[in-house]
């Protein structure tokens, strides 16, 4: 089977980290994001993945290249030379994916949960329709936009940002299509959610499928920081022993194995640690993603942040509520930033006391 | 030679700029450096040769004063006693009240010093100086005094010396237009023959009492050493003027106290050097007093500018600068206090950070004293200033407290940024 996932742009509502380093490139959970979808396409029989750019990175292409090469998965780069929104990139990549007559997927990158490709291949079989779109349930649907179907998943209708209740379903970013959809799709700029869609729900060829467990968008920090905390969830009940269980461990952690953690400190709940960390003594990080090569020294204190790559958070440091420091910052000893979003390269030797970019 | 020294130090009614700090205990013996604020007065008293008496005048109940006093003869072998004014009598109604007491003994001079200010006192200067001066000049006063901005100087008492004989020429009380920036240290060597002057004010304040219709206004035996005493002897020839360039200081606010406290720890370097913390572990900064039944744990850093106070506890891993920490606190394990007074029996608990904006002088205006800003400021925001502890306040684990006052007895649930906390 193959899939077309939807990278879009430069990324930047999760800036100053893809800055750095492109967002498919960016961990979550200590793994780039995009290989969190293309492991699991794997698992469910894909073995070909056309990624649709907007833009081109030499660096993005060879990292990804080398690590599906290993999984024995076939990368394909579509370039848009115009950005051609949402639909646009299924009609770029036409020759490719309506190649067969068999359904293929399609993802929007910033997705995490328990991926369902398996059922959805299974689900989207028994209707037999055109379309399978994953559903997921929200708190508050007013917020986004709702999908309405029938008891058989038929999909009535599209509701944007609902005034009153009619549904707490929403799109969840994953689809399945038979190839037949392309004769929907023009190549040029064009929106699958508002141009196919309600075509294809009038046709009765759309069908919804609902996410079990939990789903988040984490294309931005604060959202990226739940959607790691839900991650974490999902990886105790699934597969416990990944978890960071050693000194000072409290709730749901991963810890790579090259980190180094000091005495006396406490890592977790919700807190995922890259290769070659180091956190000192006395340190108490929790709800934050520390990525690679970063050093926390000692006393610091870090709530609900991600710490960007090779950073050094100095002694009795307090950061919090969705700082971000971008690759490579210095944060002085006993500063504190509360909300900062710290641009690549920087030295912080002030406390920041109210959010704000640092350029 | 005799000579006596008199330490003023008001009530209960003054110094509530100071709270929350002076809601539990007379300002006067909040501990800066490690030892009460009149303490430094009294250390620099003794110095002076023929000092025979120290008398601590304020209208605080007798009770409140009396172990304080005792620890001090005891420490100083020298007389030293409180008394009590029955109700404030202003800032000379005071000495002229218990005028008996100072004057018997038959002192040659004696000392006048402000409770509510801090110095590096240049006391056996300022007598010699006084005893020089008076020969020729037939002076009963000299009035120590300080050079300040021109925009601070509003804020004193403003001094115009004549500089040929160095005596007062005119003098006025926060003027609302600028007059000098040479200002009052709250400093003043007497002789006896100033009781003379104050007898005449204080009579002629009788005599309106009695004379004037509904003179019961009047306050009968309040006087006033500036506007009363200092300014008629303007332009006499009776009031000489000693001007230092040592540091001095009004302590009047908290934030006043943080500074005070790093200037006394600073003279200490000099002159009382084991007084100072020196130990490589818990690691210390620059001038740093722990009281020797405090309990500091090896791994902590302190300083610089930093007074621990008797039993408290300072945590593994934790961090204290430019801080007062008061008698029996304790601070638990990675906590972080900056610019912060942490009142008697509070505590801090683990990874929390307690956090203040210093009020120092500007470092850029030569003579600069320290901005005391309102508390509050055009907009009804609190101005930021050094966090500040009560007496028994609970902060608990991983908040931050920013900026922030707490009154006494308080527990606090969450993190406080800018705000006073009833």
């Amino acid at each position: 089977m193959k899939a077309l996932i939807l990278v879009g742009g430069y990324g930047t509502r999760l800036r100053p980290l893809t800055l750095s380093r492109p967002k498919p490139l960016v961990e979550f959970a200590n793994k780039p994001m995009l290989m969190h979808q293309i492991e699991a396409l794997l698992e469910a029989g894909v073995t070909q993945v056309v990624l649709a750019v907007s833009y081109r990175a030499e660096q993005m292409e060879s990292e990804l290249r080398a690590e599906t090469d290993k999984l024995g998965i076939t990368l394909t780069f579509s370039h848009e030379t115009e950005p051609l929104g949402t639909a646009g990139p299924l009609a770029l990549a036409k020759d490719i994916l309506a190649a067969g007559d068999e359904p293929f997927f399609v993802l929007n990158s910033d997705v995490i949960c328990d991926f369902p490709f398996k059922e959805m291949v299974d689900f989207h079989k028994a209707h037999g329709k055109e379309g399978t779109i994953v559903v997921t349930k929200v708190e508050e649907p007013s917020k986004y936009g709702v999908v309405v179907y029938n008891d058989q998943g038929r999909i009535e209708k599209f509701v944007e940002k609902p005034t009153e209740f009619v549904s707490n379903k929403i799109n969840a970013g994953m689809y399945i299509f038979n190839p037949s959809i392309m004769k929907r799709i023009e190549l040029r700029p064009m929106s699958i959610e508002k141009e196919v869609f309600p075509c294809m729900a009038n046709d009765a060829e759309l069908f919804a499928y609902e996410l079990q467990g939990f789903w988040m968008d984490v294309g931005q920090p604060k959202d990226f920081i739940t959607g790691t905390s839900l991650y974490l969830k999902s990886v105790r009940e699934k597969n416990p022993s990944m978890l960071y269980t050693g000194p000072g461990a409290v709730g749901n952690s991963l810890v790579d194995p090259t980190a180094v953690i000091g005495a006396n400190c406490r890592i977790g709940p919700n807190v995922t640690i890259g290769p070659g960390v180091v956190i000192e003594d006395g340190v108490c990080v929790k709800r934050c993603t520390i990525l690679r090569d970063a050093t926390i020294k000692s006393h610091s204190w870090l709530d609900s942040c991600i710490v960007g790559w090779k950073c050094v958070v100095g002694r009795w440091v307090r950061l919090e509520n969705v700082t971000v420091l971008g690759e490579d910052v210095i944060v002085k000893d006993e500063i504190y930033i509360n909300g900062g979003k710290v641009l690549p390269h920087k030295a912080i030797s002030d406390s920041v006391p109210e959010p704000q970019i640092i350029m | 030679m005799l000579v006596k020294a008199v330490i003023l130090i008001g009530g209960n009614q003054k110094g509530t700029r100071f709270r929350p700090l002076s809601l539990d205990l007379p300002k006067p013996l909040f501990a800066v450096a490690g030892f009460p604020i009149i303490q430094h007065h009294i250390e620099a008293c003794v110095q002076i040769p023929f000092l025979k008496e120290i008398i601590i005048l304020g209208y605080y109940g007798v009770s409140e004063m009396s172990q304080f006093v005792g620890e001090m003869v005891q420490l100083y072998k020298i007389n030293i006693r409180y008394l009590q004014e029955f109700e404030p009598l202003g800032t000379a109604g005071g000495l002229y009240h218990f005028r008996d007491q100072i004057r018997c003994g038959n002192p040659d001079f004696f000392f006048v010093l402000n409770g509510d200010v801090c110095a590096d006192f240049p006391l056996i200067e300022m007598l010699e100086f006084h005893k020089t001066h008076r020969e020729t000049q037939k002076a009963i006063v000299t009035l120590m005094a300080t050079e300040a901005t021109r925009q601070q100087s509003l804020i004193y008492g403003c001094i115009i010396e004549n500089k040929e004989n160095n005596t007062l020429e005119h003098y006025v009380e926060k003027p609302s237009t600028f007059i000098s920036t040479l200002v009052n240290c709250g400093v003043y060597i007497f002789s006896p023959e100033v009781f003379h002057q104050m007898a005449n004010i204080f009579n002629k304040k009788q005599m309106d009492f009695y004379n004037v219709e509904n003179g019961s206004s009047i306050e009968r035996e309040a006087l006033y050493l500036e506007k009363e005493i200092l300014m008629p002897l303007a332009g006499t020839g009776k009031a000489l003027v000693y001007q230092t360039v040592k540091w001095w200081s009004q302590l009047k606010t908290p934030g006043a106290a943080i500074y005070a406290n790093r200037h006394y720890l600073n003279l200490f370097r000099e002159r009382r050097p084991e007084r100072l913390a020196k130990s490589v572990q818990p690691t210390i900064i620059g001038d740093v007093y722990i009281h020797a039944t405090a309990n500091v744990h090896p791994t902590a850093v302190l300083g610089p500018n930093v007074s621990i106070g008797a039993h408290a506890t300072i945590g593994y891993g934790t961090r204290i600068k430019e801080s007062i920490v008061l008698a029996h606190s304790r601070i638990l394990d990675h906590s972080l206090v900056l610019y912060s007074i942490i009142g008697a029996n509070s505590e801090i608990g683990c990874w929390t950070r307690v956090e203040g904006t210093p009020c120092d002088p500007n470092p850029d205006k030569p003579f600069a004293k320290m901005e005391n800003a309102p508390l509050f400021n055009d907009e009804g925001r609190l101005n930021p200033s050094i966090t500040i502890l009560g007496n028994n306040v609970t902060i608990p684990s991983e908040v931050i407290v920013r900026n922030s006052i707490v009154l006494p007895h308080k527990e606090l649930t969450r993190s406080y940024n800018n705000e006073i906390i009833l």
